[in-house]
């Protein structure tokens, strides 16, 4: 956008100036609230920080990172974050569980675009409903499926006993092989209608006369779908997958509150929350966040070259 | 085969429907049941009581918690307009240098892991005596609500056409004015959108919530909610988890259903405009 006055003139700088002031306090309050903190939470992980003693924090390295301890023998032993089976399998799950839970959203999420992109009787009561999920605050979520995925009295055990789907009862949220697909099921649950939203707003730009045409020329629905509709909206699927993604890798209340303490489950955000205020290793849980940082950081930077966001508004 | 087709299509929306909506309803089912029949699986409702209703509101602080949440996500709602209506003017309206790298800034703020800052921030909360306060929730919450409001309204800014503000600025209008008088006016369905879903996301916040506040009666609702327990350590009070749950979410629903087609638009204004 040009703007109703050219930057050069006296007027323009004027404006320039009153920009600066207008930016002022939002850019203060963010970097108080974001940008000092970060850089603490970097120096932290440096540090020895522990809860009760953060101002005496010494310097220490990178040996929340990694250390190599030499025994002298020839042998040794290797500590810190690099080298922590746990960390690494918090990872590995972090990086499972967003893969397949944002592949679900997105194939369901598409399903439930394309119907409430038809025209059919009772469309806005399917929208109406489908906004609930995301309405429901996901601590909120995670709690009626605990109770419906309870392992006596829940209904889901009670549904699929009588489908026979199963033989005897599942501890969904308890039992190692079962939490994950527990929290992927509430997750799919909760967000499905947000890339579904997101994914119909694609939807609603392909011009229907596109349609039109294809349906003269007698062209198969399944074939204008992967052929037409598909290319077309494939920038709102991208961009829908790519906000999913970075928020599924930060996973934490929905499995700090339905699987806690499970090893199946715990994510890079649950060990590095742990870490910090649970087990009292401060500085090796600002170790861990601040490597989470960096892989969510280093998607954004992808993201944002790849998607060539058009920041400066110049259509 | 035309039948067949649209009996199957009616199908998938009733499965759409039935999946989106069932949680939700059994929790109101259990949520009106009580003693022993809590434990038994029921599809239907059988019983309507108030035992559980009764149970959370009295008992302990859940009014109290309904309340701190209520206070801190209108503040973070009020402030985070505020500070982002003045800068989604100078971002969207005025032209400048670097304007490119600070809108890519802040919308990379909106997309950061909020445990990188979790350490950090405790250490800042606890110096300046903010811990167990509601304070702490305010000023952190400005991470995610910020970013996120600014970036809407400079999409929604931008499209405005530039003659509203020609006439104004020949008659020697200052930018304040500018905002105050001709903007402001045209703002408000974005206000309304975007303080909604600010709200929504300051009202369900949970882990700045569980970790700097400590303190039954500073709890935020989704914390209450999560740490409710019964009166021993293996006794799940379902019953009342159910009732709370359904107390903070019914509002909710009613809310997004009255406003669902600006929460749409607000929603993919947010990320598809990018």
């Amino acid at each position: 956008m040009a703007g109703p006055v050219s930057p050069h003139s006296e007027l323009g700088r004027q404006r320039i100036l009153a920009a600066w002031w207008f930016l002022a306090p939002m850019l203060v309050v963010l970097a108080a609230a974001a940008g000092w903190p970060l850089l603490k939470t970097i120096y932290f992980s440096f540090t020895d920080a522990t809860l009760n003693n953060l101002s005496g924090a010494q310097w220490v390295g990178i040996l929340n990172y990694y250390e190599w301890l030499d025994y002298g023998d020839g042998t040794g032993e290797a500590f810190g974050l690099l080298a922590d089976e746990q960390w690494w399998a918090a990872v590995y799950n972090t990086v499972r569980f967003t893969l397949i839970s944002v592949t679900l959203e997105t194939l369901f999420g598409l399903v439930i675009a394309l119907v409430l992109n038809a025209e059919f009787k009772g469309r806005g009561l399917v929208r109406a409903a489908v906004l609930v999920p995301w309405a429901i605050p996901t601590i909120v979520s995670a709690k009626m499926w605990a109770w419906m995925m309870h392992d006596q009295f829940g209904i889901l055990n009670d549904m699929f006993l009588r489908l026979g789907l199963i033989s005897a009862p599942i501890a969904w949220t308890a039992s190692p092989d079962t939490a994950m697909v527990a929290v992927l099921i509430v997750d799919v649950w909760k967000t499905t209608p947000f890339m579904a939203l997101l994914i119909l707003a694609g939807l609603q730009l392909v011009p229907g006369d596109i349609y039109e045409a294809a349906k003269i020329d007698g062209v198969h629905p399944v074939k204008v779908f992967f052929k037409i509709t598909l290319p077309l909206i494939r920038p709102a699927i991208l961009v829908a997958v790519i906000f999913r993604a970075l928020d599924a890798m930060r996973v934490f209340d929905l499995i700090y509150v339905l699987t806690p303490n499970n090893d199946r489950t715990r994510t890079m955000s649950v060990f590095a929350q742990e870490n910090l205020f649970q087990f009292d290793k401060f500085a090796y849980g600002s170790a861990a966040s601040t490597l989470l940082f960096v892989v969510i950081a280093l998607m954004v930077i992808l993201t944002i070259k790849l998607g060539r966001m058009d920041l400066e508004g110049n259509g | 085969m035309k039948t067949v087709k649209q009996i199957l299509f009616y199908l998938l929306v009733v499965v759409i429907i039935v999946q989106a909506v069932f949680p939700f309803y059994y929790a109101i089912v259990t949520s009106f049941k009580s003693g022993t029949s809590l434990f038994q699986v029921n599809y239907w409702p059988t019983q309507f009581r108030f035992d559980n209703y009764v149970s959370v509101l009295t008992s302990g602080s859940f009014m109290r918690n309904v309340l701190n949440s209520l206070i801190v996500a209108t503040t973070v709602v009020l402030i985070s307009l505020f500070l982002a209506v003045t800068a989604a003017y100078a971002l969207s309206r005025i032209p400048f240098r670097g304007r490119g790298l600070l809108l890519m800034t802040i919308l990379s703020v909106s997309m950061f892991p909020q445990i990188a800052v979790l350490a950090g921030l405790f250490e800042m909360i606890r110096a300046a005596g903010l811990y167990n306060t509601l304070f702490a929730l305010i000023f952190s919450y400005m991470i995610f609500t910020l970013p996120f409001t600014v970036w809407v309204l400079t999409t929604f800014m931008r499209d405005l056409p530039v003659e509203i503000e020609e006439a104004a600025i020949v008659d020697g209008a200052s930018p304040w004015v500018i905002i105050t008088r001709v903007f402001l006016p045209l703002l408000w369905p974005a206000l309304v959108t975007t303080g909604l879903l600010a709200f929504i996301a300051a009202w369900n916040e949970f882990l700045f919530a569980l970790t700097f506040v400590s303190n039954n009666d500073t709890r935020t609702v989704p914390v209450a909610i999560a740490l409710l327990s019964g009166a021993t350590e293996f006794e799940v009070p379902w019953g009342n988890i159910m009732a709370a749950s359904v107390i903070v979410t019914v509002p909710l629903v009613v809310l997004v259903l009255i406003f669902q087609r600006k929460i749409v638009s607000g929603l993919t204004a947010g990320s598809v405009k990018g």
